[in-house]
């Protein structure tokens, strides 16, 4: 590559100055729905090949079907369900269900509300008094925390500690050998292996001693399926940790933002809290917390549109692309919570759907309805906010308001 | 006055008339008012009551988890329509618009919408069919009597019939710990539909589940106490059985006999019409104002080589009701076809059941992915080395794939392995038993000599069975 050559479309958006506002750039990379890159990968980005994708049972989301090795893929124990394939990811993601959702456990989440409303009030009422409020460290980021620390039973003490673990580990899921320095890949890796350990050491008493929590139940229910090992209940722990840590606060985050962003919507919200439903769907289409799938693997030739995509390619899905196609929604960049048909790819589709779909939802109605309540006239402190680094789970890292 | 205008005065001021008040007539009423349709719209149905959801009437209902009451269809519009209850069509006049009621009444129209759909076939003898405890399902009503006797804890049930409606019922027996046994003309359950690998799975699944499963078998008689109940079925085979309650789900009849003098294509396959949803005359001719929807239509597919082809489907009334109400008040250039490949669902025995495409059109199947004694997996079907169908076991979110397959032609068995290919993934002939009703005879004759007069006449049927 001479100097003067520009980067890319994907490049530019995976340069952290694309950050604040990637979707001029989703707007270019659909020009091309299925585009080979340089290095041999694909990026799919319009919503019908995106959908068509994500049905198709060629796609692997195991990295070991990928014909050259992801940099990341080394070291881990076993992969959680959503790094694996059928059938063992459909055993895996039924046992993990059988504790979260129907047929077996169909009120779960809906029971959660009142301790959701009350987590949601007392980070509210320690608002009073602050000048300045951050959206992000003082509410969207400790609300889901606790409640997926309550829900798995993991310490909400030991937050601090897994915190760093779980920042490195997101940190390197994005690492490119290229423009990152090794030792972000490693500082994951490690992070990987402490959480593992943290997790393992949490679950062992379990066994004998089992309280109401997602890792007893795990080590002690058995269903049509058998029992998951020590290690599967791990990997499954370990990813809903995760995932409750890092999808949650950018989906509160980004829906508090783009309120701010359209005064009118917000004061709608206040007059009509029933709105928060659909105005939460637009917000998954609109800015969602996923903006792309960044390593699934061709497992056979895979035809999309017109293109053969060869088998062991890695396939990036940029779903965020997807939700903004103007194929697929009229006028796509305008935020209209009152909009029909939002099938949007906020939690992707097919069998890796969001598992935590449900929860995310409920999380995020309460959350935007009691701040939009509860806030007085809250105001930006600045627009665009600052971002986090990651293009994969895109949010702000702060969001600071003032209000009156 | 132009097109355009003589268009919008009938969206503004036009008078619709939908026959058949169920999921088909109300969803075309909604997307009619949906479609800027401002002018009078009359519903008329033979039940009372307003329109009602039916997949869940041998399921949800029959547990006792919903009551039959509570299944009313949810409105997404107000439709703002006068609704004629109660009271059954009886004739439909083309030459001068009108709809005759049972009642005598006439309803003027300008354009019509058809959505009578199917009532349960009953049991042959009309004696028999009368007993206390022999059951259809098909209402509201028949769903509410039959929950009652399940509910009192019958000493067995007879199924009479294992398509789709009498495996649900016998599964739901099953759950409920009440003996049941299914007798089935064919070789196995579900076969007609899905063909005899998919029906040896179904048949394993019944076994499995304690269902006494009798196949290749017919039901003679119905043989009723002195109190007029029904205690005993006697089969083919010289074989009795006691039983209190017997369901007969032997499928159902299209309610086309009020269209018999009406000069259209309607017969015991539905009314014929075109992908527009516009019905056929008798020769074939397509009407300009009469439209049909829903289990009553018989649409041309192209992808299944323009077979006209009737489906008692949920999902294929509402899209047919979309089509035909967008049509109705569209010009010419602007009208939409129904295209969609047919998808249809059913749960039994704990297994979701789900196809997409029309698994009758092919000559071959073959299990692409999963694990066939599981019961998880997707078999696709084929016809001449292309894919036209897929049926799935606890598997369904891969169906919208083999839709793509199916609308993309694309070969059979389908080349590339999956994650989850089982190991003797082979093509087996998909074999369904014998097309026996196809035989039911001429329903026309030509008439006249040259293009002024050549005319089609329908034949009465006189022969019978």
């Amino acid at each position: 590559m001479t100097t003067t050559e520009t980067p890319d479309t994907l490049h530019r958006i995976l340069d952290y100055s694309a950050r604040a506002d990637p979707y001029p750039l989703y707007a270019e990379l659909r020009e091309t729905p299925v585009a080979l890159q340089e290095d041999g990968s694909y990026v799919i980005s319009t919503y019908r090949e995106l959908m068509g994708i994500l049905h198709d049972p060629h796609l692997s989301s195991d990295v070991r079907n990928l014909s050259r090795p992801m940099p990341a893929a080394g070291g881990r124990a076993t992969p959680s369900f959503i790094n694996i394939d059928p059938p063992e990811h459909d055993r895996m993601r039924r046992l993990a269900m059988r504790h979260f959702g129907p047929p077996h456990t169909p009120g779960l989440v809906n029971s959660m509300r009142p301790d959701l409303t009350a987590t949601v009030s007392s980070l509210i009422d320690d608002f009073a008094g602050k000048q300045q409020i951050d959206i992000v460290d003082d509410f969207a980021y400790p609300f889901p925390v606790t409640v997926i620390c309550h829900l798995l039973g993991v310490p909400r003490g030991d937050e601090a500690q897994f915190h760093v673990w779980v920042n490195a580990i997101i940190d390197s899921l994005d690492y490119n050998p290229k423009t990152d320095p090794k030792e972000k890949l490693d500082n994951g890796l490690q992070a990987g292996k402490d959480l593992h350990q943290y997790l393992g050491g949490l679950l062992e008493p379990r066994h004998d001693r089992p309280g109401d929590d997602l890792l007893s139940r795990l080590a002690t229910d058995d269903g049509p399926d058998g029992r998951m090992t020590d290690e599967e209940i791990i990997s499954t722990a370990n990813l809903l940790l995760i995932a409750g840590h890092e999808t949650t606060v950018n989906l509160i985050t980004n829906g508090m933002l783009t309120l701010l962003r359209h005064p009118q919507v917000l004061q709608r919200l206040r007059d009509e809290p029933d709105l928060v439903v659909p105005l939460v769907e637009e917000l998954l289409r609109y800015e969602p917390p996923v903006h792309m799938i960044p390593w699934r693997a061709a497992y056979s030739d895979i035809t999309v549109g017109d293109t053969v995509i060869p088998k062991g390619s890695q396939i990036m899905l940029m779903l965020a692309s997807g939700s903004r196609d103007p194929d697929r929604f009229d006028d796509p960049d305008r935020f209209d919570p009152d909009r029909q048909d939002n099938q949007h790819l906020g939690f992707g589709s097919g069998i890796h759907l969001c598992f935590g779909g449900p929860m995310a939802r409920l999380e995020t109605q309460i959350a935007l309805n009691e701040l939009v309540r509860r806030l007085d006239n809250p105001r930006l402190v600045a627009d665009p906010p600052p971002y986090r680094p990651s293009p994969v789970l895109r949010g702000p890292i702060h969001l600071h308001i003032e209000q009156s | 006055m132009s097109s355009a205008d003589t268009l919008q005065a009938f969206k503004r001021d036009g008078r619709i008339v939908v026959v058949g008040a169920s999921l088909a007539g109300l969803r075309a009423a909604e997307a009619l008012r949906g479609e800027g349709f401002t002018g009078s719209l009359t519903m008329i149905g033979d039940e009372l009551g307003e329109p009602y959801d039916r997949p869940p009437l041998s399921k949800q209902v029959l547990t006792g988890w919903v009551s039959a009451g509570d299944t009313a269809l949810p409105r997404r519009r107000d439709i703002d329509a006068e609704w004629l209850l109660g009271v059954p069509a009886d004739g439909l006049d083309l030459a001068t618009n009108r709809v005759h009621l049972a009642d005598d009444r006439e309803v003027p129209f300008d354009r019509v919408l058809i959505s009578t759909g199917v009532r349960a076939r009953p049991w042959f003898v009309e004696t028999e069919a009368a007993l206390d405890g022999v059951f259809v399902v098909r209402t509201r009503e028949d769903a509410d009597g039959l929950q009652r006797a399940v509910a009192a804890g019958p000493s067995r049930v007879l199924v009479i019939g294992a398509g789709f409606t009498g495996s649900e019922i016998a599964s739901i027996c099953r759950e409920r710990d009440i003996p049941v046994t299914v007798a089935e003309l064919g070789p196995a359950p579900l076969v007609g539909a899905l063909g005899a690998m998919i029906g040896e799975v179904a048949a394993d699944m019944q076994r499995a589940h304690g269902v006494d499963l009798r196949c290749d078998v017919k039901v003679t008689r119905l043989e009723g106490d002195a109190q007029g109940r029904f205690r005993r079925a006697h089969f083919s085979d010289g074989s009795t059985l006691d039983a209190d309650v017997a369901v007969v789900a032997l499928g159902g009849i299209r309610n086309t006999e009020w269209l018999r003098d009406s000069g259209l294509a309607a017969g015991v396959w539905g009314i014929a019409c075109d992908t527009g949803c516009r019905a056929l005359d008798l020769n074939g001719l397509i009407t300009d104002d009469i439209f049909v929807a829903g289990d009553v239509a018989r649409c041309p597919n192209p992808i299944y080589e323009y077979r006209l082809i009737s489906l008692e489907h949920w999902a294929n009334a509402v899209e047919q009701a979309e089509v035909a109400a967008h049509n109705m008040v569209s010009a010419q250039a602007d009208r939409w076809p129904h295209l969609s490949i047919p998808t249809f669902w059913s749960i039994q025995f704990g297994v979701n059941i789900k196809s997409v495409g029309v698994p009758t059109f092919a000559d071959e199947v073959v299990v692409t992915q999963g694990s066939v004694p599981d019961h998880r997996f997707v078999a696709a079907y084929g016809y001449q080395g292309r894919v036209t169908a897929a049926v799935s076991f606890n598997n369904a979110k891969w169906l919208d794939h083999y839709r793509q397959l199916i609308e993309t032609a694309a070969p059979f068995p389908p080349p590339c392995p999956t994650p989850d290919e089982p190991a003797d993934a082979k093509p087996v002939p998909v074999d369904f038993p014998g097309p026996t009703l196809l035989a039911q005879g001429a329903t026309v004759v030509v008439t006249g000599h040259d293009p002024s007069e050549r005319r089609v006449t329908s034949v009465r049927q006189n022969r019978r069975r």
